[in-house]
């Protein structure tokens, strides 16, 4: 299909959503990431039945932590779709880049390129690899 | 197991916002199982609160560390040599760890990070359910192995009130009453005649009513 993506879109596979922790999304954000978007298998058709269901608990989770101390839930979102809809996955990472970009960058980054510089560059750096 | 819940993340925040080197304390035991106080959660929340400094300017040292429990000795030693390198302590430990760690540690304030329910059972993940008061006089050989003292509101010991209604508590039709339970499960035992046995005046002095409790056993003791 060669469809295009935003190519600050960093790709990180797991066997099952279910297996994307509330303290992976936070790990994320303390490293600098801007966003995390996690795309599941559609309701009811996940291959171990409730992976994509337990993400969106954790993506929820994490939301509601961000929130609270002023990082901004919205920078988590839980999307599904099945492994045909490429076009649909191009048009999450677009809508998920644009939400972020309106918000503007991770006040952690910043307040580590602050503090840090060295740190935060080697985070970014990191996050990019 | 004793059941605990998470606190609320702003209220830990708002406890600790003064602090800059904060230890957070898990327990391996109760509280991991009942997904409150564990090493995943202490992971969490010194994620978030790494990320509440950064985010206020502060430049603040979250440790974790996950004992194996808070509420004995040898455990609890284990953090001695690091304890000093913090200013205060937040213990995910039940109201146990909690206590006990502070009696320990004289000169680092400790916090609790979770609020400690009470005596209970996983009915399924994600629901915990009491089921023992600790009354300190166990009666459940006569109750068909269903504690009336926790399950009922009103702690009858001669069978239910006048408010049990289609198997159900008054006070909410989500709660079974708990003598209607235990005179099914007599019957389905067979020994529907324990339900005839008149307890007597229940002797509270061994539950809280008799103050703070001890056991001490000098057959155990070194």
């Amino acid at each position: 299909m060669r469809l295009q993506y935003p190519a600050s879109v960093k790709i990180i596979r797991v066997p099952c959503t279910g297996k994307v922790d509330i303290i992976h999304i936070l790990h994320s954000f303390e490293k600098g990431a801007d966003g995390v978007y996690v795309v599941g298998c559609m309701e009811g058709d996940c291959h171990y039945n409730t992976g994509n269901f337990r993400a969106r608990k954790h993506v929820e989770q994490a939301r509601k932590i961000l929130d609270t101390i002023g990082i901004g839930g919205q920078r988590v979102e839980m999307f599904n779709l099945s492994s045909g809809e490429g076009p649909t996955f191009a048009r999450y990472a677009v809508e998920m880049t644009a939400r972020i970009v309106e918000m503007g960058p991770n006040p952690i980054k910043l307040a580590m390129q602050k503090k840090q510089p060295d740190r935060a560059a080697r985070a970014c750096e990191r996050l990019q690899n | 197991m004793i059941v605990a819940d998470k606190k609320p993340i702003e209220e830990i925040i708002d406890i600790v916002k003064d602090f800059r080197r904060l230890l957070i304390l898990g327990c391996n035991e109760c509280v991991t199982v009942c997904e409150a106080g564990g090493k995943k959660e202490v992971g969490i929340l010194a994620s978030a609160l790494r990320m509440y400094f950064l985010s206020q300017g502060h430049e603040a040292k979250i440790d974790e560390i996950t004992l194996e429990r808070q509420c004995d000795h040898e455990y609890l030693e284990e953090i001695r040599d690091a304890i000093d390198q913090y200013d205060a302590v937040v213990s995910l430990a039940c109201g146990v760890g909690v206590q006990f760690m502070a009696e320990k540690y004289h000169s680092t304030p400790v916090y609790p990070g979770v609020n400690t329910c009470f005596l209970g059972a996983t009915e399924q993940r994600g629901i915990w359910a009491e089921r023992c008061q600790a009354c300190g006089q166990c009666i459940l050989a006569y109750t068909g192995g269903i504690c009336p003292v926790s399950r009922c509101a009103k702690r009858l010991l001669n069978g239910p009130c006048g408010g049990s209604t289609n198997g159900k508590c008054e006070i909410s039709k989500e709660i079974d009453c708990a003598w209607q339970l235990i005179i099914d499960r007599l019957k389905s035992l067979g020994r529907l005649d324990d339900y005839e046995k008149i307890f007597a005046i229940k002797d509270w002095s061994t539950d809280r009513a008799g103050g703070p409790r001890k056991v001490v056993r000098e057959d155990v003791q070194i």
